[in-house]
This record gives structure tokens, sequence and C-alpha cells, in this order.
């Protein structure tokens, strides 16, 4: 897209309040990104944190490091919820979605400031019950909730008669109150306050990723929060809603969370589509191939997750006719999400591909992504699922999608953007490297797990026979290589603060075609003193 | 150029946007907790997930064939009953009405009052399982020592042999479980155990 009037640089007022007011009190859109940013990471190495207390166990056979397996049990859970309400969400969603959705669309800042910055300190009190709930008592004679991030009673009612289970669900009500209003926001301001010239469809992709993620969450969480509160009622005021002793049935909690929980993964990933097809094309000097098409193509993924739910419960005594219904409705998202990777690949086709370090995240996401989406079509076979229900196939099938392919864009974003949000550069053999080893690391990881899955481990046991100790001991292996890479991370980020080199206003070149890279790096405090207006332009870009 | 200050217009747009979110917010809220008496109400109807269904009278149809009905009987912890059938097992002619008594004592020194819910396995057959009387429509409140025979009157839906799902199920389970209860309303706490055992409350 070309831009008639260039923004003017609000040089003249760029006095930032005072440290407190900036940081606590922020309504500006960028420093509550950055406050996203900086929380996600943190949030990210407690559930690492954790996640290291799994793989270490699963090392080996028998019980090395807990003593009660409820602890492990716990220690699950909390890596779910941490990485799915705590790091994911708020890096992709409030982290890259403040910064840059009012960047892209050309607007000063978010339609409700203020809201924006109650979504966020709500996340962060959401976080700290989590942490609270690891230090209380779950099940008898032990500490923390040990439900799985599915929370299913009665485990999580009759089997968890301590406060931590309490605190769990506060924790998903707080933190999905601050999503459902910054779903709020985005769709207000990506509605009302695009510059003008801008119609939605020329709005940049990652704009649009975001518009349907807020609706997503929109309709899907007000069914959690339904949903926890009748768990949360069950437990502590004697209503019955899933418990067959008053005529309740805990199938329906599986029906509510699931309808909340698809459209849940996909709210994960599509900020991802949104921002791998910038990089894509920026560092492929082309335009997105089919933008039309990767837009809709994410509102058909949008619609059709909404009713697919009940393929996470093949298992619990569907008619055949339903089963056959809900393979079908999910073998059907297939087809926009290969629309997506087509369109991915097509983009580089013939394209004047530089492998930046950004680059190498997001080819890396495509081909990863791509190995989660096809066990994926294999899990949505109903018969096939009741042979790989609850098996580490099913772990291995959403660590591809999310850890290799949600994190792997939080990664290429951070280093695609680094230069714009903080106006200084990462190295890029940092980059590189970091990828390498999380490739690598996470293949090694992650790909066993299918081997473990087919032969029969089950998902969420501390223990389990010999017979699987090979592939547990090689996965754990690739564990520390990750682990290994984050290293590296930490490594360049230090480095690019201490280095004196800054980057430039627009360090990509001219494939790099969004508004953001039109301002300075880092952008004034207050963009667009000015608006910029979009001109038409025969072949406009993403 | 563009004045970066919002019009009225945009104002507007702003206001109705949020105004749409909330609503749609407050929406699926109120549908989550409708899903409850509908799901309850759908299951009813339909025998979704082994509910069996409530009828006023007898088969209007036979058929050939027989199924296995197999009887399961619970005592939830916190009620002091005993609580078996007066026989493990059934033949049951397809559309003939069957009467089985299910024997309860109360082991307690005091009255107790239970609940009995109840479910069929597999849970595809629900819809085909038909009672027509059943002291799980009720609850039973049982002295010192007493002990009772409760009827259950039933019949199998001959339509569970046309059915493809159900065609081939030639046994099924009814199964029971007693709650304590009082006014209907599930108690964990009784009389053995004292006042306050049980859930947090």
């Amino acid at each position: 897209m070309a831009v008639a009037a260039s923004a003017g640089h609000a040089d003249a007022h760029e006095h930032t309040p005072p440290f407190f007011q900036r940081w606590f009190n922020s309504t500006n859109h960028k420093d509550i990104g950055t406050l996203y940013l900086l929380f996600a990471f943190s949030a990210g190495i407690v559930g690492a944190f954790l996640s290291f207390g799994i793989r270490m166990e699963m090392e080996a056979p028998g019980l090395q490091y807990f003593s009660n397996p409820q602890t492990y049990n716990v220690f699950v859970t909390g890596h779910g919820l941490i990485m799915v309400f705590f790091m994911v969400m708020p890096a992709l969603i409030g982290g890259f979605g403040n910064w840059f959705v009012p960047l892209m669309i050309g607007a000063p800042d978010m339609a409700f400031p203020r809201m924006n910055n109650i979504s966020f300190w709500l996340t962060v009190a959401g976080f700290m019950s989590l942490v609270c709930s690891l230090f209380v008592e779950g099940a008898p004679g032990a500490v923390g909730a040990g439900t799985g991030w599915t929370v299913y009673p009665p485990l999580s009612t009759d089997g968890h008669p301590g406060p931590a289970v309490d605190f769990a669900i506060f924790a998903l009500h707080l933190s999905g109150a601050g999503s459902i209003l910054g779903a709020i926001n985005f769709i207000t301001t990506i509605l009302n306050m695009r510059a003008p010239g801008m119609t939605l469809h020329k709005m940049p992709l990652f704009a649009w990723s975001m518009l349907v993620t807020a609706f997503l969450l929109l309709l899907s969480l007000p069914v959690l929060a339904g949903a926890i509160t009748m768990l949360l009622t069950d437990r502590n005021f004697g209503t019955t809603f899933f418990s067959p002793s008053g005529g309740g049935d805990p199938i329906l909690y599986q029906h509510l969370f699931w309808f909340f929980g698809h459209p849940e993964v996909y709210i994960m990933i599509l900020p991802a589509f949104g921002i791998v097809s910038h990089i894509i094309a920026t560092f492929s000097k082309k335009p997105v191939f089919g933008y039309l098409a990767m837009a809709y193509a994410m509102v058909a993924i949008g619609v059709v997750g909404f009713v697919v739910w009940a393929h996470h419960m093949y298992t619990v005594g569907l008619t055949l006719q339903t089963q056959s219904y809900f393979v079908f409705a999910t073998m059907v998202i297939a087809v926009p999400t290969g629309v997506k990777i087509f369109s991915w690949i097509a983009t580089m086709w013939g394209g004047s591909i530089r492998f930046t370090a950004a680059m190498h995240w997001a080819v890396g996401f495509v081909f990863l992504f791509t190995v989660g989406g096809v066990t994926g079509v294999i899990l949505a076979n109903a018969a096939v699922d009741r042979y790989l229900h609850d098996t580490y196939y099913v772990v291995a099938h959403f660590h591809y999608v999310l850890s290799l392919g949600a994190v792997f864009i939080i990664f290429a974003g951070v280093y695609y953007w680094f230069p714009k949000m903080t106006g200084r550069i990462i190295p890029e053999w940092a980059g590189k490297l970091h990828f390498w080893l999380a490739f690598i690391g996470a293949n090694v990881l992650f790909f066993p797990m299918h081997f473990l899955g087919l032969a029969g481990m089950p998902r969420r046991y501390a223990d389990y026979p010999e017979a699987f100790a090979g592939w547990h001991y090689v996965a754990t292996m690739g564990g520390h290589i990750f682990a290994l890479g984050m290293v590296v991370f930490v490594i360049g980020v230090v480095m690019a603060f201490r280095s004196k080199e800054r980057a430039a206003d627009n360090p990509w070149g001219e494939g790099a075609t969004t508004l953001e890279w039109t301002l300075s790096s880092p952008p004034p405090f207050h963009q667009y003193e000015t608006l910029p207006v979009i001109v038409d332009e025969p072949s406009h870009a993403h | 150029m563009t004045d970066r200050r919002p019009t009225s217009a945009q104002n507007r747009g702003v206001r109705l946007t949020l105004i749409a979110c909330l609503g749609l917010v407050a929406g699926m809220t109120a549908l989550a907790f409708a899903f409850v008496p509908l799901y309850d109400l759908f299951c009813k109807v339909t025998g979704y997930d082994g509910t069996p269904i409530v009828g006023r009278g007898p088969s209007a149809t036979r058929a050939e064939g027989t199924m296995t009905v197999h009887f399961d009987t619970n005592v939830a912890p916190g009620l002091p009953w005993r609580f078996r059938a007066e026989a493990p097992r059934v033949e049951a002619r397809l559309g003939e009405t069957q009467t089985v008594f299910f024997r309860v004592t109360n082991t307690a020194s005091v009255p107790t009052t239970g609940t009995a819910t109840f479910n069929v396995q597999p849970g595809l057959l629900g819809g085909y399982f038909v009672k027509i009387q059943c002291f799980c429509f009720n609850e039973q409140t049982l002295q010192p020592g007493e002990t009772m025979d409760f009827p259950v009157v039933f019949y199998v839906d001959p339509a569970a042999r046309t059915d493809a799902n159900t065609r081939d199920y030639a046994e099924m389970t009814l199964s029971y479980t007693y709650f304590a209860s009082r006014n209907g309303q599930p108690t964990a706490a009784l009389a053995t155990t004292g006042a306050g055992a049980g859930r947090p409350n």
C-alpha cells in the first residue's frame, strides 16, 4: 500500500510520564504491549520450569523427583494453564496485538486505552491466583490443582476438596475477563479507527487475524466462564450442575469446556498466522500470495472452529452419526488451513528470499505446523482416536501446533519487530543459533512422543513401564537442547541492549510495507499526529 | 491530511461496537447457563448419554428376541444403606413389561433418607429403556433397621433392534446409585459420620 501523507513524528510531544505512571497506570498501547511481552516472558519461565520438572521425571521409569505423583499432576496442570493463558495469549494477543494493530491500521492508540490497562492487570492478577493455587491444598494430602488444564469434574469437584482448584478457577475468571475486555478493545479499534482509505480489504493480515481472534474470544470465553462458575458453585455452594447425585451430568462440563476449548486453540494460532504472513512477505520481497483468500481462510477457520468441539470427546458415547459429523467437520478445517500453508509457500515461490533470523523462524513454523496439522487430521478420525485418545500421540500433536507453532512465531515476531519496538538490533547470529537449537531441540523433544503414543504410553502419568524408557530419554535430551536455545536468546537480547548500534526506521528494506515501518524505531510515544492516508494502487501489498 | 481527533461519527461507531460486543458477551454467558436445562431436557427426551425414558404405560409393540438386563447397585459414601437387586440380571423379551424388586436396608440407628440416580450402559440404549414405575422417581425414608423392597417396572423398546446404532447389543446394564438426600436435594452429611462431613459447604 502507498502512504500518501507520511506520518509526521511527534517529536515535540515526546515527554513521557514518570516511571510509576508510565508502567503501572499505562494507557499507551505500545507500553501496554511491552508490559504484556515482559509478563508473557516471565510467566513462560515459570511454565518452562514446570515442564522441565515433567521432563526430568519422565527421563527414566520410576519416581525420581516426585515422591507424590499427585505433585507431578500439579506440574502438568500448571504447565498447561500457564502456557495457554499466561504465555501464548499475552504474548501474541496482548503483546504483539497491542503493539502493532494500532500501528498497522494507522490509529493513534487503542479505542479504550484505560480498559487496555485493566485487561493487562487482570491478567497479572489471574496469574497470581494460579501461582497461589500451587501452594495450597488441592487433593487430600497434596498441594496444588492436579486436574489437568481441562479441569474435568468429578476430579475437580469431589477429587480436590482443598482450595487449590478454587484459586485455579479464579485465575481463569480473571484472565478471561481481561481477555474479553481486550477483545472488545481490538474489535472496536479495528472496526472504527482505521486510517482514512484503509478498507477492511486493504487491512494488513495481522490486523485481520486479530479481528478474527477477538471475535473468537468474545464468543468462547463467556462459555468457559459459565462452565467454571458452575464448577465453583458445585464445589462450594452445593449445586449439582455436574454431579449425578443431584441429577447433573459431568459430560455436560466437557461439552461446555470444549465449546470454549476448541476455538481457544485457534485463538492461540490465528495471530501467529497473521505474523508469519508478514514475515514471509517481507523477506520474500513480494506481497503475500492470495491476500483475500488468506484473510477469509482465517474467518473460515474461526467459524468452523466453533462446530467441531466434540472431536475431543469421541469416547464419551456419542452416536455413530454424531461422531461422523464431527470427523467430517474437523477435517473440513484442513481446507482453509491448507489454503494458508500453500499461500505462504506461493509467497516464497519466485521471491527474492533473505534468510534472516525472523525468516528462519517463519519457515520453520510453516514446516512444523504442517506436521502438527497432519497428525491433527489423523486424530480427527473417531476410530483412530479410540486408540490414540489421551496418549502421548496427542501430546506430540498439540505441542507441534502450539509449542512449535505458536511459540516459534512468538520468537519470529520478536526477531522481526525487536528493532521496531526497541530501536536496537539483536545480532543475526544469535537469532539463527537460537532457531537451530530450538528447531533441533523441539523436534528431538516432541517427535519421539508420536512413537510413545502409538506404543500406548498414556498422558499424565508420572511413571511408566521400562518399554517406553528409550524414547522418553531422547525426549528429555531434546528438552535440554531447547533450553540451551533460550539461553542464546537471552544473550542476544542482552547484547542488543549493550550495543551502540541503532536500528533504522525500516531495517528490512522494501519488502516491509506495513505502516509501522514508516515510523521511527522505536516509534514516538504518540504516533500519527496526522493520520496516514491510504491511497489505492493497482498492486497493493498485504 | 486528516485531523487525528475522532469525529462524532467515529464516536458513534465506537459506542455501537462496544454495545454490540458487550451484548455478545452477555448473550454467550446466558447461553452457557441456558445450556444446562436444555441439555437436561435433551437427555430426557432422547435418552442421550444413557438417560432412560420415562413411560406412561406398557409397550404397544412386541418383537422377537430378548435383551439381557444386568443390575448394578451402589450406595454413595455417607448413606448407611445396603442395596441389592433380587436377581443379578433378567432376560427381558423386547416390549414385554418386567418388574424387578430391589431390597434396601437402613443399617443406621436413626431414620435416613436417600434418592437413587440411574443410568444405563451402553449409553446409546438409554432411549430404548423405558421405565413405567421406579423408586428412583421419589426419595425414600427408612426407619432404623427397616428393610423395604422397591419395584422397578420397565420394558425394552423393540425399536432398539431397528436402530443401526443399537441393533447389535444383546446385553445392557441398569445402574443405580443411592445418595443421601434431604427434600430431594443431595446431602453429604449423615447420621453415621455426624453432621458436617463430606465436601466443604
